[in-house]
């Protein structure tokens, strides 16, 4: 029986008709030819997050970010006037990666006037233009002053940075993230500064893994011990249900009830839970932020928990009650294989108590993702063996369905652009 | 001149902290896989009692500023709670049900 109530229509999936009741295909997920289309049709053209700004503290700091299954590396940076930008990381030279440490396949973060090419000793200022040619009088016709690494669209919003591999976005950041999202504008996401990094490689489609974190439906069954460590706590009809959904544009986003384990009785938590007074919905002893923080909980549910914003196509925010939030992205690298990178962020520790607090919600975090990559394997492998083309999604799956719905259809519409040009009289 | 690794307070502690003082959760978690469920059920059952009283020592110290044997003994608390997912939660080293999946953490604060 649901505690919340549902909207007019009886059900959230209703209440959005083009979404449909029916039975939804997976085969997106399964295919390398759908593998290829949509890194064409969604991520060579959609604001993909690469960062936050405060990993930019002032003027010449950068941080190279590859971008994995897209065959890139991006310089991040901020220059001399404050500014967010973004440059392709290849010397204009002999197309070497410009920046990184240890081996060309890792990256690197610092502090720079100005960048020096490992091969050759050419050098970029911050704007990208390119400052020194080592014996330039060597080369033919070359007209330094036009030498420059190749920019990339670079926007930032509430403090993430974003970057657009198309030659022209489709939209400005703002205007592509919509009301939903842009509700979150003034956040203080810059107060949770103190990061807790996490990569993992996953035998999944990325969708597959999405799918996983939009949904509470599986929270019961496949995370029993984060519950608690009694029959009590793990009661599958307690706590967590989503109590909120919404869909803008590709979009999507749903509010939780909350587990308030700092309201719990000590018996239904684990020893370390107490000590700690933290676990999986973060430190309970949440640090002052002013009692109502703008954008979140937009349906006004009691005893809110989390939301949980899916950032089309491959950014999660996860924003908790007890004042922190985690950012997931998911990059594909086949039709069958993703990297997934979490990050947590915190309002920084002022002690160890505070620390340690901070420490057992990232233990947390990851034990019982383990569970989500461990599972999602055979997921992907049952989906593979094709032994079923289609699947029932109850409605708090409806974010799993308007999900695959607009990939679905950011793809056949690059598709029909494709094949239109491909239909044009060459001249 | 002692060579104890931790605050004369915790003493009792000394022989768990050459194996379990470690500064960064890869090396923690490889350490928790790599244990049997004895030791580190012997860990916790030494240790817990007296890590109330092991947070308070160390948050009197600016995190950015702790004497040597305090950090030595926050990351023996990092250690507990690491050991205390296999001997509260899963009765077993590894997750349950994360089959040959990892995730690894590749940034933190220090200490």
């Amino acid at each position: 029986m649901a505690r919340f109530a549902k909207p007019a229509e009886g059900t959230w999936t209703e209440h959005y008709p083009e979404l449909g009741t029916g039975l939804v295909s997976f085969a997106d997920s399964i295919s390398p030819e759908f593998f290829r289309l949509e890194r064409e049709a969604i991520f060579k053209r959609t604001w993909l997050n690469v960062g936050r700004v405060e990993q930019l503290s002032r003027a010449g700091s950068f941080f190279t970010k590859a971008l994995p299954g897209l065959g890139a590396s991006v310089i991040v940076l901020r220059d001399t006037e404050a500014c967010v930008r973004a440059f392709h990381n290849v010397c204009r030279h002999r197309g070497n990666k410009l920046l990184w440490e240890g081996t060309p396949r890792d990256e690197t973060r610092g502090n720079a006037r100005q960048f020096v090419c490992k091969y050759h000793g050419w050098r970029y200022g911050l704007d990208g233009a390119c400052t020194y040619v080592h014996q330039e009088k060597e080369f033919f016709d070359l007209r330094k002053d036009d030498l420059r690494l190749a920019p990339i669209h670079c926007d930032t919003w509430a403090g993430f940075i974003f970057v657009n591999l198309a030659a022209e976005p489709l939209q400005p950041l703002r205007e592509y993230l919509g009301a939903m999202v842009g509700a979150l504008e003034d956040y203080p996401f810059h107060e949770m500064t103190e990061r807790y990094s996490f990569r993992a490689e996953n035998n999944s489609n990325w969708k597959v893994f999405s799918d996983a974190f939009q949904e509470y439906y599986h929270v019961p069954p496949l995370h029993t011990h984060q519950l608690g460590p009694t029959p009590e706590a793990q009661n599958p009809e307690y706590e967590f249900e989503g109590a909120h959904y919404q869909l803008d544009g590709p979009h999507r986003m749903v509010s939780t009830s909350g587990t308030h384990k700092h309201n719990w009785p000590a018996e239904h938590l684990y020893p370390a839970e107490a000590l700690t007074r933290s676990g999986s919905t973060g430190p309970w002893d949440a640090p002052d932020l002013g009692a109502t923080l703008p954008g979140v909980n937009p349906s006004g549910i009691p005893r809110w928990g989390i939301d949980n914003f899916q950032v089309f196509p491959n950014l999660e925010i996860l924003i908790y009650e007890r004042r922190w939030f985690v950012t997931y992205r998911y990059w594909p690298t086949s039709h069958n294989t993703h990297v997934f990178e979490g990050d947590l962020y915190f309002v920084p520790a002022r002690n160890a108590r505070e620390r340690l607090a901070r420490e057992y919600a990232a233990l947390t975090f990851k034990e019982y993702g383990l569970q989500d990559c461990g599972t999602l394997d055979g997921t992907q492998m049952g989906l593979e063996q094709g032994a079923f083309d289609d699947f029932p999604l109850n409605d708090q799956e409806i974010l799993v369905r308007h999900f695959h719905k607009t990939v679905g259809e950011w793809v056949a519409a690059y598709a029909a652009r494709s094949s239109e040009r491909a239909e044009e009289p060459t001249r | 001149m002692s060579d104890a690794l931790l605050p004369p307070r915790f003493i009792e502690m000394e022989r768990w902290a050459a194996t379990w003082c470690l500064a960064t959760e890869p090396q923690r978690w490889a350490l928790r896989l790599n244990s049997s469920m004895a030791e580190m059920q012997a860990f916790y059952d030494a240790f817990f009692p007296r890590a109330e009283d092991a947070i308070a020592h160390c948050e009197q110290f600016p995190l950015d500023d702790m004497p040597a044997d305090a950090e030595r003994l926050l990351q023996l608390l990092y250690s507990l709670l690491m050991v205390s997912y296999a001997v509260e939660v899963w009765k077993q080293p590894e997750v349950i049900n994360s089959g040959s999946a990892r995730i690894d953490r590749i940034l933190e604060p220090r200490p």
